[in-house]
């Protein structure tokens, strides 16, 4: 019996090391996942057969980083989705701890923006770290490689938060060109100031 | 007791980071007797970050708009408070939006009365600078780089009062 205890106690220290050391490098192997939109329907990536990737952006409300890129994740989505490549959203806050970042919330905020895409709430919380997401907006392209999806881009949107204009360097855009053209983006991993994701310690 | 408030005043004040111990900076926003470099350009601030003898140099970042930040910001003061010798220096830099400056952060600086150095980096290219802070940098804030000449630790996390002190504790030999 102790035995058993001291395995199944184990097996759980593996478990939660895993979700604490989870995340993805460029090439792993991507989960998929069913969570709710804003408008109420579950989605899951398997819902797109015919998009050859995704341009999956962990995003919120409340944090000033998120909301600078908003009108940029739109015109993202606005030139890949017919390309193949939609932009899925997901927010990985708790609301708990980040009440502006409720459900009810993320459906007044798509709304008053008009977002064209996915808005999804990771209940739970078991996406994010298994994608290794760590700070909003935190944005994950993948491309369909078979039944698999694989992890080509980790990183920002582009080089300046502050002013679209004044940005030089389109990651994603890039990146999805790249993919789109048969090739392997040349910057795969990049690094933005961003908001800690919210979670009950 | 207001004798031992004064001496711990005067004891302080001259303690405080002195203009000198901070690389030149372009720009310095006066308000209300609050002096705040803006560093425009991470190169600007990058001497910071280069060791200095004895002196223990723990760099916070952190913005108005981070909730964590905030919560963390009093154990900054505190290690800034009890600070009576040259064995360690506090430096919080700010990264809220440029345009946001007036707006936000000295009104916030304004009530909350920091006593630790604040300065600005302003560089929205955030790829070129975040690994040389540290490679294991995700750039999420907070985040808290500490280093002597024989040691640097760089944390992305939130400190409680504990864990902060614990840490520069163990930087700077003894507890402050």
């Amino acid at each position: 019996m102790r035995t058993y205890i001291l395995a199944v106690l184990m097996l759980f220290a593996a478990a939660s090391a895993t979700v604490i050391a989870g995340g993805y490098d460029v090439g792993d192997k991507a989960t998929d996942f069913k969570l709710r939109n804003i408008d109420g329907t579950l989605v899951s990536l398997a819902d797109y057969p015919t998009a050859e990737g995704f341009i999956v952006i962990f995003t919120c409300n409340h944090c000033p980083y998120s909301v600078a890129y908003e009108d940029r994740i739109i015109a993202l989505n606005d030139k890949y989705a017919n390309r193949g490549y939609p932009v899925i959203a997901i927010n990985p806050n708790d609301p708990e701890v980040q009440p502006a970042d409720s459900f009810d919330a993320m459906k007044e905020r798509a709304s008053e923006k008009g977002f064209t895409f996915p808005y999804l709430f990771d209940e739970g919380q078991q996406i994010y770290p298994a994608y290794g997401a760590t700070r909003t907006p935190h944005v994950f392209v993948l491309q369909k490689d078979g039944k698999d999806l694989r992890v080509r881009y980790i990183g920002a949107i582009d080089n300046n938060y502050g002013d679209a204009d004044a940005a030089d360097e389109h990651y994603v855009e890039a990146a999805v060109d790249a993919l789109l053209a048969g090739r392997s983006p040349d910057t795969e991993t990049t690094k933005a100031i961003g908001c800690s994701i919210k979670y009950r310690k | 007791m207001r004798f031992r408030l004064i001496l711990l005043f005067a004891l302080t004040v001259p303690l405080t980071l002195r203009a000198q111990q901070l690389p030149p900076a372009s720009t310095v926003i006066e308000h209300a007797g609050i002096s705040i470099p803006v560093y425009e350009g991470f190169e600007a601030l990058a001497p910071l970050f280069a060791p200095r003898g004895d002196t223990t140099v723990i760099v916070n970042f952190w913005a108005t708009w981070c909730a964590p930040c905030v919560e963390e910001l009093p154990y900054f003061e505190e290690l800034t408070r009890r600070r009576t010798s040259e064995k360690y220096l506090i430096i919080l830099v700010n990264l809220d939006f440029r345009k946001q400056l007036s707006t936000r952060l000295i009104p916030f600086l304004e009530k909350h009365e920091l006593q630790s150095t604040v300065v600005v980096l302003d560089d929205p290219d955030a790829n070129a600078w975040i690994d040389r802070i540290d490679p294991t940098w995700s750039g999420a804030i907070p985040a808290t780089v500490i280093f002597n000449a024989a040691r640097r630790e760089f944390r992305e996390q939130s400190f409680t009062s504990e864990e902060l002190t614990t840490l520069v504790t163990s930087f700077t030999g003894h507890a402050q």
